[in-house]
């Protein structure tokens, strides 16, 4: 069906009058604007991680030619080496291999976050040094590096999480709140059982059933978030269901999902993202508390709660648990900002006054 | 004689807004008269009240040369002298007394707690007073009134106790702004009356802030009409209204609704209903008793083409709920058929090739329109779905005639409901309503949230359009004056049931029952009570 949801606006392109004015409140809220502009900062950041933490570098030169180990897997023979598998280009003899006839340049940080630091003076966790900035963990691994990896996948795995169980709490919560009656009695009695559910241990029971990657704790996860949403988005398409111009939508005819697509949801979306930085929140906590125990992400895999945990064992070590904490608590916090300037950009008292 | 109240070049200006919202207002109250402050929305004539308890939103800034009470300048005092002449020396009645009073408290509360804060006297005395008030408002059985909460009382009921409040310090000063616009039309008239009664029984001064000329004209002695923050005519209202110098004073007085519905031509039967009735039922609990609320009961009615059939009734009469039913936007039983087609045999999809003969108009134009999408996209949304034959150009030209045909120029299209007037946006109801060209156009309250010149032109602009095209109206009213002048057939309705129907004329000639009696009566009672 060729129904156009969106008819584009010929004078204003992609903006209206209640996006602009929510805007400019947003705006106003100095706090929530700059946390918005760090947090995509470092968000942005994380996500070219390969190029600022990584075991190799970003650009060799070896006898006049030159190479990209970064994008391409060179056998170690390339630089007249032994062995047929990948160049390891942090082991001093391929280095000095390739330094006798060019050069390498190396990122920021010569180490991806499963990198093992063999050159320690001192024995794991090694604490900061002009080698690893943030020490290491106990099993030699560059502190900086995870926590970069582990902040992007922990945003990374929030954010997928965060837009899966918005789009199917709204879709069941705009379901129950156009057509009420019986479907929306079952889905709330359905919904009273399924939240009164001790979400942690059921994820913990489950993820001991399947081996736990990235994927299937969030489908997992996803089976207890949803919920958060349908309550909010049920209450505003009931209330919606009495707009006049959603009652003379339907004299028109207009099919229903076209009715609650176009009319109602935009009604619903000013809680919805009001909520959204808050589902995130809790998505990443719980992520970092599944990884904490050891029943999240397998292992190896850069991860805040991973090095939490190492930081609990390694009280000895400091680096490990304040590093944890600090990058944990910035993103929390920045989160919890931004959430805050969303929720009163939305809050239409806020422009009475 | 002397003055009660007396206001001197009054200005008030609000931060970023060059034009002054009040622009140099003078009057003088007499004690023992009812004063009237009529004009449109947006003239100013609640803010020139709220002004006098310095009630205004932060934002408004107050100048005036004098606002005395009694021949003492008030127009500097603050705080706590302030708060002795607020439910003091003056009282106030706000228009929806629903929100104006207190949903968690009971009426003694209410009540006493005014008494209390102005009076040095105990709690027993205190409800004696409330009781005496109460009894002064003529509520029949004060004790039982007084252990209610506000929702446990009608309209009508709640704005006596909030009249009693007002009077509960003996004031001197009575401001009633709009105090019955929420009102049902034969509530409207006890409640004025109560006001006048008062006002002579108390020697009050009565300041009436109103929209409704035909109130002017039978209760207050003296008038100030304004418009855009000025005053543009006052004096004796009798001489006003009887001979109008300032043109806006004769347009408002002309835009007051009248006359007869145009002669009808004569044609077949479009649409007829017979023994429809709507229920709600309400279940407690999982197991609990299920009760039912009947609110369209066991009516029929049949409305030929190109006429207009008028339905009015007080709230809660069923009326909006009967258009619901006939347009099959609420389940019914009975039977409901358009021409030859039985629209309640039709089951969900079936419906949706109909729905395009029959189209509504709502009565509240700042809701009927989606704020996020623009004039264009809201009126284009009927084509979308029955003219998928249409290619875009051709839809968009459409939209562009049919704002022409409504008074509005084919620009708006690209303008945003916020930035159109109220007149502008039941005109845009009205044009996405007439884009599928419909047979019947079922109007549920069209203009009631409209001034009195807007509705005028609305109501010309119907009736051009129902000339033009040969449309058949609905047209739901509580106002039997606008009724008249628009509708060939006239329906009764209370309490979901038809109390009586016919022609319009024989019917407002010689109503048989007596509430339709009584509602004309209410509605085009001329006497001045003065």
């Amino acid at each position: 069906m060729s129904f156009r949801l969106f008819t584009r606006t010929p004078r204003r392109p992609f903006s209206n009058p209640v996006t602009e004015r929510q805007w400019t409140a947003f705006k106003q809220n100095k706090r929530g604007y700059w946390s918005l502009w760090l947090f995509s900062f470092l968000f942005l950041t994380s996500l070219c991680a390969e190029f600022i933490a990584n075991d190799k570098p970003l650009l060799a030169r070896y006898q006049g030619e030159t190479y990209f180990p970064i994008f391409v897997s060179y056998p170690e023979t390339t630089f007249g080496g032994v062995f047929e598998t990948e160049t390891s280009y942090r082991d001093p003899f391929v280095a000095e291999l390739i330094e006798e006839d060019g050069w390498m340049l190396w990122p920021l940080i010569p180490y991806s976050y499963n990198t093992i630091n063999y050159n320690l003076t001192t024995p794991a966790p090694a604490p900061p040094s002009s080698d690893n900035w943030l020490g290491t963990d106990d099993q030699g691994r560059d502190v900086l590096a995870r926590v970069i990896y582990g902040f992007r996948l922990s945003v990374l795995f929030g954010l997928l999480l965060t837009i899966a169980s918005s789009i199917v709490g709204i879709i069941v919560g705009a379901i129950q709140g156009y057509y009420g009656g019986w479907i929306d009695l079952a889905g709330q009695r359905f919904l009273e059982v399924w939240s009164s559910m001790p979400t942690l241990f059921l994820i913990i029971i489950l993820t001991s059933f399947v081996a736990p990657n990235f994927w299937w704790l969030l489908g997992i996860m996803l089976l207890f978030s949803w919920m958060a949403l349908v309550d909010l988005v049920r209450a505003e398409f009931l209330r919606g269901r009495n707009f006049d111009y959603v009652r003379a939508a339907r004299a028109l005819g207009v099919p229903a999902p076209v009715i609650m697509f176009r009319h109602m949801l935009p009604n619903a979306m000013v809680a919805t993202l009001t909520f959204m930085p808050f589902i995130l929140n809790g998505g990443i906590v719980t992520l970092t508390s599944l990884d904490f125990l050891g029943f999240g992400l397998p292992p190896g895999s850069p991860s805040l709660g991973e090095l939490l945990g190492q930081g609990k064992a390694n009280l000895q070590a400091p680096w490990l648990g304040i590093s944890a904490f600090a990058s944990l608590s910035i993103l929390l916090t920045l989160l919890i900002f931004i959430g805050e300037a969303i929720r009163d950009a939305f809050d239409p008292r806020k422009f009475l006054s | 004689m002397s003055t009660l109240l007396s206001i001197r070049n009054l200005r008030i200006c609000f931060a970023g807004q060059e034009k002054p919202a009040v622009d140099g207002v003078n009057f003088a109250l007499s004690p023992g008269k009812m004063h009237a402050l009529v004009g449109e929305s947006g003239s100013g004539k609640s803010l020139t009240a709220l002004s006098i308890l310095r009630l205004l939103p932060p934002a408004a800034q107050v100048k005036a040369d004098a606002i005395e009470l009694d021949g003492v300048d008030v127009t500097d005092w603050r705080d706590e002298k302030l708060r002795q002449l607020r439910g003091g020396r003056i009282g106030m009645i706000f228009q929806e007394p629903l929100s104006a009073l207190n949903p968690l408290h009971i009426v003694e509360q209410q009540v006493c707690e005014n008494i209390l804060i102005h009076q040095q006297i105990d709690r027993h005395k205190a409800r004696l007073r409330c009781i005496a008030l109460l009894e002064k408002v003529q509520l029949p059985d004060p004790e039982q009134i007084m252990a209610r909460y506000p929702h446990q009382l009608s309209g009508g009921q709640r704005q006596r106790v909030m009249i009693a409040m007002a009077l509960a310090n003996d004031p001197a000063l009575l401001i009633a702004d709009e105090p019955t616009t929420a009102l049902d039309v034969t509530v409207e008239e006890s409640i004025l009356d109560l006001l006048k009664q008062l006002q002579r029984d108390l020697g009050l001064g009565v300041l009436l802030i109103t929209h409704d000329l035909g109130i002017v004209g039978r209760y207050a002695e003296e008038v100030s009409v304004m418009c855009a923050g000025k005053i543009v005519e006052q004096g004796n209202t009798a001489a006003v209204l009887a001979d109008p110098q300032h043109t806006y004073t004769r347009h408002l007085i002309d835009s007051a609704p009248g006359g007869t519905a145009p002669t009808p031509s004569n044609s077949g039967t479009l649409l007829r209903a017979s023994a429809l009735s709507v229920r709600f039922s309400q279940r407690l609990g999982w197991l609990g008793k299920k009760s039912h609320l009947t609110a369209v009961n066991n009516v029929s009615l049949s409305i030929r083409r190109g006429q207009t059939l008028g339905v009015v009734g007080e709230s809660g009469s069923g009326k909006s709920t009967l258009a619901m039913a006939l347009l099959r936007l609420i389940d019914s039983r009975g039977d409901i058929s358009l021409g030859d087609i039985r629209l309640d045999a039709l089951r969900g999809k079936q419906m949706q090739p109909y729905r395009a003969r029959m189209q509504i108009v709502f009565q509240d134009p700042w809701g009927t329109l989606n704020p996020r999408l623009t004039i264009g996209q809201i009126v284009v949304e009927g084509l979308e779905v029955h003219r998928r034959d249409l290619n875009k150009t051709a839809r968009d030209a459409r939209v562009a005639a049919i704002l022409t045909e409504v008074g509005l120029e084919a620009e708006m299209r690209h303008r945003y409901p916020h930035e159109l007037s109220g007149g502008q946006r039941q005109r845009v109801a009205i044009a996405r309503a007439l884009i599928l060209e419909p047979e019947l156009l079922i109007l549920d309250e069209p203009t009631s949230a409209l001034d009195r010149s807007v509705q005028h032109q609305v109501l010309e602009l119907l009736k051009a359009l129902q000339h033009r095209h040969n449309l058949t109206y609905i047209f739901i009213s509580h106002d039997l004056r606008v009724v008249r002048g628009i509708s060939h057939d006239l329906i009764v309705m209370r309490d979901g049931c038809i109390v009586e129907n016919g022609n319009t004329e024989s019917i407002f000639q010689s109503p048989q029952q007596p509430y339709t009696q009584q509602l004309i009566h209410a509605a085009f009672d001329e006497t001045v009570k003065y």
